[in-house]
């Protein structure tokens, strides 16, 4: 089962760099990594010797660039016909998920990595917290894994790529501001305390910061951990049902 | 061995498939035939366990597809409609991911590659993405990809569509070879295919069986078969009609191309084989007719499928002339 799931991470991370897409993608997202930092984090004008201001923009940036990655996983598959291959082969329904993920997940890792410059650029100008540094960068490794696992369920709904990126967009976006003081004002009030403290649990973006912080909490792990099993059993579940609707 | 256990599809209110059953044994190769929308796929999709029943089951080797689905699908190779593959592949790596999956050895996989871009005749474009490659090579691609593990089971969605006569005369015989040791079921809207791989055939129409039998058996339920075929100048085709009418033959088909005109004279039923054509010579030699061709038919399998399935032509009317226009 373990070489069948690799087999199908390594076919789909190949599948990635069959077209110049890849490679696009990847500088857009260093571009625009870039330009947030320095521009709208004003980077240099902090005076601080550290990574705040580029995994500030993360959460905002993976809103667009990582539905971009999953709208494919399973619409494509669909579109193409090869799904019927794919599920007709011996391998496990959740070994096919799986590894279809992890493959989506270790793109944009690389992509992720190629953002090393910063990280020499920080050290060559001041003596910033490495620690704090390794820390961000797996919170911002968990965080693109929460977003992939939402955009991979929802990339199984359809077999439109464009849909399946709005809504993984709209989806993500969610789950990002549920934590938001705008979005909880909207509950306050009204809303019994319990449902608001739970949503503010939801948000990605409160996870995030408090692993950027430095600090890897075992409960923010746990968070995202659960949060990419609940997506990607859901996503079994929703190849599965389709299974029987035979859409 | 492949047995399909009252299988019933439905999609909503519409039913795919209606309580098919049946049967295939190692070294036969059973044709599934049926216009397109009478289930041959959905059935497929069923017995390969891309699609879930709506009820009863199919077993692959007695393996269960519901209950034992991995144990079954290491069984078969499948051949879907379409012959879907990634694009963006080569056939060479496609082949390779493939032997992978099955949890082939290198050594195993390398060999087992060979042979199946032997038998498919990949060689030449091994190396060119799949989305470059001709209709006929995709297909080749799809089936060199079902054999490739040599399966105990294949099952082939429309395997020669879309390929010229060659290819499809390659695709036969490979079907044919392989034939020996393993249970095979494809579907196809040639007839001509049924004839030249299957041992046994079906038709199936909205899901349900309407015949099954040998290909001989099947077309011999035409109303061709047993006719006598008289081929003669169309000029002289009045006379030859007038000899009909003084027998009492009076449900023919006449198709004229050019100058040449053939009547198609439908056997009385129950009579004696063979005493039509008989008549027919000695009485066309009296008129002095000097016919082209008289011949005795043999049944069209394409005529029992259009009568089983709804979609015949209908039956001709006393001497009704079918222009196919001059050649």
């Amino acid at each position: 089962m373990m070489r069948a799931l690799l087999a199908i991470t390594a076919r789909e991370f190949g599948g990635y760099f069959a077209t110049p897409l890849a490679f696009v993608f990847i500088i857009v997202f260093l571009l625009a990594n870039g330009l947030a930092t320095f521009y709208l984090g004003a980077y240099f004008s902090m005076g601080q010797a550290d990574l705040t201001s580029f995994f500030m923009f993360h959460p905002w940036l993976y809103l667009f660039f990582l539905p971009a990655i999953s709208m494919r996983l399973w619409a494509e598959e669909r579109r193409n016909g090869s799904i019927e291959l794919l599920l007709t082969l011996p391998v496990p329904l959740t070994a096919v998920v799986i590894g279809k993920y992890l493959a989506a997940l270790a793109f944009s890792a690389l992509a992720l990595a190629l953002t090393f410059p910063v990280w020499l650029t920080v050290n060559f100008l001041g003596d910033p917290d490495n620690g704090v540094i390794l820390a961000s960068y797996l919170g911002s490794l968990m965080l693109a894994g929460g977003y992939l696992a939402i955009g991979s369920c929802l990339s199984a709904l359809t077999r439109n790529q464009v849909i399946a990126f709005v809504i993984s967009v709209v989806a993500c976006f969610l789950f990002t501001v549920s934590g938001a003081p705008l979005v909880l004002e909207i509950f306050d009030g009204w809303a019994p305390q319990a449902l608001i403290e739970t949503l503010a649990t939801f948000s990605l973006l409160t996870h995030f910061r408090a692993i950027t912080g430095g600090v890897i909490d075992a409960r923010d792990v746990m968070f995202f951990a659960s949060l990419i099993g609940v997506f990607l059993t859901a996503t079994v579940i929703v190849v599965d049902m389709k299974k029987a609707e035979g859409a | 061995m492949i047995e399909v256990d009252h299988l019933v599809k439905k999609f909503g209110d519409f039913t795919a498939v209606a309580d098919l059953s049946f049967r295939v044994e190692r070294g036969q190769v059973m044709g599934f035939l049926g216009p397109n929308g009478a289930g041959k796929s959905t059935t497929m999709k069923m017995i390969t366990g891309f699609l879930r029943p709506t009820s009863g089951t199919a077993r692959i080797m007695g393996l269960d597809i519901s209950d034992d689905m991995l144990a079954a699908q290491r069984h078969f190779g499948y051949l879907p409609e379409g012959a879907p593959a990634w694009p963006d592949m080569t056939p060479r790596a496609f082949l390779q991911f493939i032997t992978r999956i099955r949890g082939l050895d290198k050594a195993a996989a390398r060999a087992a590659e060979g042979r199946a871009i032997e038998m498919t005749e990949l060689h030449g474009v091994l190396d060119q993405p799949i989305d470059t490659l001709s209709k006929g090579y995709r297909r080749r691609v799809g089936l060199a990809q079902a054999i490739v593990h040599d399966p105990d089971v294949l099952v082939m969605d429309e395997p020669t569509d879309g390929l010229d006569p060659n290819q499809k005369f390659q695709v036969r015989r490979a079907i044919t070879d392989m034939a020996t040791d393993k249970a095979i079921i494809i579907s196809t809207h040639i007839l001509e295919e049924v004839d030249a791989v299957c041992a046994a055939a079906m038709i199936i129409d909205r899901g349900q069986i309407v015949a099954e039998g040998t290909p001989s058996e099947l077309a011999a339920r035409s109303r061709y078969s047993g006719a006598v075929a008289l081929t003669l100048e169309t000029d002289k085709l009045s006379a030859a009609q007038a000899v009909l009418k003084q027998v009492a033959h009076d449900s023919a088909e006449i198709v004229t191309r050019g100058d040449e005109s053939t009547l198609h004279i439908f056997a009385q039923k129950g009579s004696e084989p063979g005493a039509l054509l008989a008549d027919l010579r000695a009485r066309v030699g009296a008129a002095g007719l000097a016919p082209r061709a008289l011949a005795l038919e043999t049944g069209r399998l394409d005529d029992v499928f259009g009568a089983l399935t709804g979609k015949a032509r209908p039956a001709p009317p006393s001497f009704s002339a079918t222009e196919e226009g001059a050649s």
